[in-house]
């Protein structure tokens, strides 16, 4: 038997999916669309962003919106020195998790900043808006470090 | 001033993914005989069935297959469907004939055009035999058969169908 | 309750590109094994069978299916699959044996991510309306987590570089394994960062291969008069997909499976964890109850090499294989799925 020349090919594979918001999900992409940021109350009382759609304790179905700040506090990060072609941005950027003013539970998305030595954990951050917005959570473009701002 | 936009109630999530695919050991092998205008299978240690095209094992006994074989360009139809419509992105205007056609020395059939047909008259059991592109323009790829045409051959029982040896029916 | 024991196991090298390699050319040769360690001939020996997998990983669609080519399936047999890490598989086939339904059961796993861009591939398994679309990778999530731990001062990045030596020294004795070989632990800190806080040897690597299991009743495997080792417990746990929605710094799941699992009924010679990333051996461990008196990952763990979609399965294979070599009395397997260790499974194996 002879051996098996390497035989390959480079392909895309496409999934074009669309999908049904439904009306929390719906609401929080909505508010984005118009520049706000909305959570959801759970049974705890916590305040959670992005809202869920069950209570992740209780399983109850949630529809108590909460509109929260547009800054907050980084929880934790991480450096990307070398953006991934699929990453939104291609300079070296940081992974946030941010726990907005007014919300209980961090988000996790892009924070733009110069190095990863201007960065520390419990650093204030505001979100950055994405100058056309469609209601998609990249509406929020990024976070970034909020000038001046003692962690 | 503009209407007030309706709320958010759907998405598009588009996924692209990027892959580089590779042929396996098995098909590598047939795509490059193939390369040179020869269809060749494997044959399975255990029960003798021959594959095309093959994947490395017999999907039957769950056994390594092997012994390769050369597989005549000459073979019969198993099955055959007119497609009346359309398909997106084919080039190919129907109607035209679908076939299975099993090559001979071979126990499986592939899926491949029939031309140079009169399409009500196809039948099962019908010979056919592969027009080959020009040799110049032979890559690993299956279409360096243009199309099977039919053989003047008499037809091979049904019962026989897929149990050809490589030299055919009179074989 | 039927007694149920692992009697084969096999697992193929970690590599970083299988190349011309199919999944049936992957799975075959290791079910060859486990069939040849039992006298048997083929999947038709036994009463059922389970796999894991995942067709995006090599962007295959149905590629699971193609794996039934391995298999023999004339006449038809009794199959299942889970689009999960094989250890999944594995606790399918218990169930299935404990209900009454089959004696013996075969179960693989295999995963060819070389072809794609397995970070970016797993990001689409996060929430479809609010992650998934930012493309946040499995490397940067796992980094996040690391400094919630860094932050809290529940571990060091000296804790993790030696949790990285000892990976690749034991590696050394293992010749499945894809990394492997003498680091200081100053060696490894001096290296730069790749996801700041995660160093690249703080990440498994990204492995093509395969691994097979055979487990029977209790009296089946002393019919096949081969050695095993007796399942005595396994539980498995999920926690919410959203991230921030968990402590990231513990594994509630792990510590709810492995007292579900009975894990501190006995003393734990060995453990094998599967921690993709070095930081979630400390966390694991940990949540395990564990201390110094257990051997952890004695053969380099899937830092040292890691088949998505069967290195679970594995981690059970390996403590079999300890305790049939008698290097072992009582073993703890730990499998994980998800991003950030969300779901978990733990089993307990013990001597014949």
């Amino acid at each position: 038997m002879v051996a098996a020349e390497l035989l390959s090919q480079h392909f895309e594979l496409g999934f074009t999916y669309t999908r049904s918001t439904g009306p929390v999900v719906g609401k929080f992409l909505t508010g984005l669309r118009e520049g706000r940021v909305y959570g959801v109350r759970g049974s705890d009382g916590r305040v959670l962003v992005p809202p869920a759609e069950y209570d992740p304790l209780t399983g109850a179905a949630l529809g108590e919106f909460v509109e929260v700040g547009q800054q907050g506090r980084l929880l934790s990060w991480c450096w990307v020195s070398e953006p991934r072609e699929a990453h939104h941005l291609q300079q070296p950027f940081a992974w946030a998790m941010v726990q907005l003013d007014g919300a209980d539970v961090a988000m996790i998305h892009y924070l733009e900043a110069p190095s990863a030595e201007a960065i520390r954990s419990g650093a204030r951050v505001g979100i950055s808006w994405a100058a056309e917005r469609e209601g998609f959570i990249t509406d929020i473009r990024c976070f970034t470090l909020l000038e001046g701002a003692a962690p | 001033m503009s209407e007030p936009l309706a709320d958010v109630t759907g998405i598009k999530a588009p996924v692209y993914l990027k892959y580089r695919f590779t042929a396996g050991s098995a098909p590598a092998r047939f795509l490059c005989r193939l390369k040179e205008g020869v269809l060749t299978g494997q044959r399975c240690p255990r029960c003798s069935n021959v594959y095309i095209p093959p994947r490395g094992s017999c999907p039957a006994c769950g056994v390594p297959t092997e012994d390769e074989v050369v597989l005549s360009d000459k073979g019969t139809i198993q099955s055959f469907t007119i497609v009346s419509i359309p398909i997106p992105g084919n080039p190919i205007q129907p109607p035209y004939v679908v076939a299975n056609i099993v090559p001979d020395g071979a126990n499986i059939s592939f899926i491949h055009l029939l031309s140079e047909c009169v399409n009500e008259e196809v039948h099962i059991g019908q010979r056919v035999q592969a027009l080959w592109k020009p040799a110049e323009e032979w890559g690993h790829a299956m279409d360096n058969i243009r199309y099977f045409r039919p053989l003047d051959e008499p037809d091979v029982p049904v019962e026989r169908i897929g149990k050809l040896p490589v030299t055919g029916l009179e074989g | 309750m039927r007694e149920i024991a692992v009697v084969a196991y096999s697992q193929s090298p970690c590599v970083a590109d299988a190349g011309a390699t199919n999944e049936v050319e992957l799975i075959m040769p290791q079910l060859q094994a486990v069939y040849s360690q039992l006298g048997l001939a083929s999947a038709q020996d036994v009463d059922f069978v389970c796999s894991g997998s995942c067709d995006y990983l090599q962007g295959a669609a149905f590629a699971f299916v193609a794996g039934v080519d391995a298999l023999g399936a004339v006449p038809p047999i009794k199959e299942s699959h889970v689009e999960m890490d094989a250890a999944w598989a594995l606790y399918e086939a218990i169930l299935k044996i404990r209900m009454g339904h089959a004696d013996s059961a075969l179960i693989y796993g295999f995963g060819k991510s070389s072809p794609g861009e397995l970070p970016i591939v797993l990001s689409q398994r996060l929430d479809p309306y609010y992650l998934a679309p930012l493309w946040l990778d499995t490397v940067s999530l796992a980094a996040l987590q690391a400094r919630l731990l860094l932050d809290q001062d529940l571990v060091s990045e000296r804790d993790m570089a030696a949790v990285v030596a000892r990976s690749r020294r034991n590696a050394m004795d293992n010749p499945l394994a894809q990394l492997a070989g003498e680091f200081s632990i100053e060696e490894l800190l001096a290296e730069e960062h790749f996801v700041a806080p995660l160093r690249r040897a703080d990440c498994c690597p990204v492995s093509d291969g395969a691994a097979a299991m055979v487990i029977a009743t209790v009296e089946q495997a002393r019919a096949w008069g081969a050695p095993y080792a007796r399942i005595t417990g396994i539980d498995q746990r999920i926690e919410n997909h959203n991230p921030c929605l968990r402590d990231l710094t513990d594994s509630v799941s792990t510590r709810q499976a492995a007292a579900a699992a009975g894990v501190h009924r006995g003393p734990v010679d060995v453990a094998e964890i599967y921690a993709p990333f070095s930081h979630q051996e400390i966390l694991l461990t940990r949540a395990l109850g564990l201390d110094d008196s257990t051997l952890v990952n004695p053969g380099g763990g899937v830092l040292a090499g890691n088949l998505m979609m069967a290195s679970g399965l594995s981690r059970v294979g390996e403590v079999f294989r300890r305790i049939v070599d008698g290097k072992a009395g009582r073993g703890v397997a730990h499998a994980t799925s998800g991003p950030c260790l969300q779901h978990n499974l733990v089993a307990v194996l013990e001597g014949a």
